[in-house]
């Protein structure tokens, strides 16, 4: 077969799927072993998907009659993969909790106010250098089941395709300082090291002067694990 | 250099981002030789998984795909409103679907495949896995196959169970646990 790219798997990056203090991977998680399949045409090649977003899907703050409640932001960054090479032309999808931390879903049934002015759903395709932005308001934190007093930090679900199947990623951006992190089990199923990846920064500069403040946050997807150089010498 | 965005599971209101109202078409209705590839999303209990999403992608009937990485070239599938790639949330009895046509056969004696990505509530990182469909003489072949013992083989293996339709559960834990793949 003809040569063609691959991905390199990241080191200490991703959780274990077994991460018991989240409960519910208890019963969802394999038990045996994955079984290695060299990245062949099928997994080199992945959906492109743009033309498919409507007039409002990047501002989840206009998408009803009249404004949410809660705090406006920015958010944006780029899209690159772990060569450094940005993702251009890529769809990202994001959903998240009202200001209350409350999602516009029917199994989300703890009392905190539903926004009718606020479905939470948005998505954007990254511009030629990879760059997204979305307006939205700040989600709140919420309680969940999983433990005693347990609440999860306030976050945005991303959902990423990249150009190949090899790297599709879906995550969660969190806000900077969130004193949540300590307590939350699915924010520390990260490995240590790589936790902070998940965290967006203020960003003053992206802020918009008597609308919203703003964060930005870089999404870094799995590369082919080799520079330029090494490219020439292999 | 930048280093990889750890996964995070979707959560249990993964609908609000990732359901498409037409995600499970992956040729337009109505398309000549439709197939139906569906089956039930199940825990290590046996327990449907109702807060689930099953993404399938795969080459178009003749082999190819519309992307510029295929060393063979880039094709524009020869079935108009071909996507190649289908989603489907499990509903409340765990159950998933989508609608295609069967792709063709792949160099390097690869059988007729769907790659599989899992989401669910309880996934911290999606698990992938893929569909074979029984029958196909391919399949004797298809390198990955034929690298697994026969008991296990099989969970990756569609039955026929009508003339366009094809079903295929897919087990997370347990004696029946489907193949996954590290990719």
């Amino acid at each position: 077969m003809l040569a063609h790219v691959t991905y390199a798997l990241p080191r200490d990056t991703h959780p274990p799927l077994d991460s018991p203090e989240y409960r519910s991977t208890g019963l969802r998680h394999p038990t045996q072993p994955p079984v290695l399949l060299p990245q062949r045409l099928t997994e080199i090649t992945g959906p492109l998907l743009h033309g498919q977003i409507g007039p409002n899907d990047h501002d989840l703050t206009r998408q009803h009659g009249g404004e949410p409640q809660g705090q406006r932001i920015v958010v944006h960054g780029r899209v690159l993969d772990s060569d450094g090479r940005p993702v251009p032309d890529t769809l990202v999808e994001v959903w998240q909790a009202n200001a209350a931390g409350r999602y516009a879903h029917a199994r989300d049934t703890w009392p905190a106010p539903l926004d009718p002015n606020f479905s939470g759903g948005g998505r954007v395709v990254t511009s030629s250098l990879g760059e997204y932005s979305f307006t939205t308001i700040k989600p709140g934190a919420y309680p969940w089941g999983n433990h005693h007093n347990a609440w999860r930090p306030a976050h945005i679900h991303f959902s990423l395709f990249g150009r190949a199947f090899t790297q599709r990623l879906v995550t969660q951006m969190y806000f900077p300082d969130d004193p949540l992190f300590a307590y939350d089990p699915i924010y520390r199923s990260v490995p240590e090291g790589a936790r902070t990846r998940m965290v967006s920064a203020f960003d003053m500069d992206a802020t918009q002067p008597d609308r919203a403040l703003a964060f930005r946050w870089d999404i870094v997807l799995r590369g082919s694990g080799q520079t330029p150089f090494e490219d020439a010498h292999a | 250099m930048p280093e990889v965005t750890p996964s995070q599971t979707v959560g249990p209101f993964l609908t609000l981002g990732l359901e498409w109202p037409k995600g499970a078409d992956v040729v337009p209705p109505g398309t000549p030789g439709t197939i139906t590839v569906s089956g039930y999303l199940y825990d290590g209990a046996g327990d449907p998984v109702p807060d689930g999403l099953v993404e399938t992608w795969q080459a178009d009937p003749d082999g190819r795909f519309d992307h510029p990485d295929d060393p063979r070239g880039a094709v524009a599938p020869t079935v108009p409103g071909f996507l190649g790639f289908g989603r489907c949330c499990t509903d409340p009895e765990g159950r998933w679907e989508i609608r295609t046509l069967l792709p063709g056969a792949l160099p390097g004696g690869e059988a007729p495949h769907l790659d599989v990505s899992v989401f669910a509530r309880g996934l911290l990182d999606r698990v992938v896995t893929r569909i074979y469909f029984a029958g196909r003489p391919e399949n004797a072949t298809d390198p990955l196959l034929a690298s697994l013992p026969a008991v296990r083989r099989d969970t990756l293996v569609a039955e026929k169970t009508g003339p366009e339709e094809y079903r295929l559960d897919i087990h997370l834990q347990g004696d029946r646990e489907t193949v996954f793949l590290q990719v």
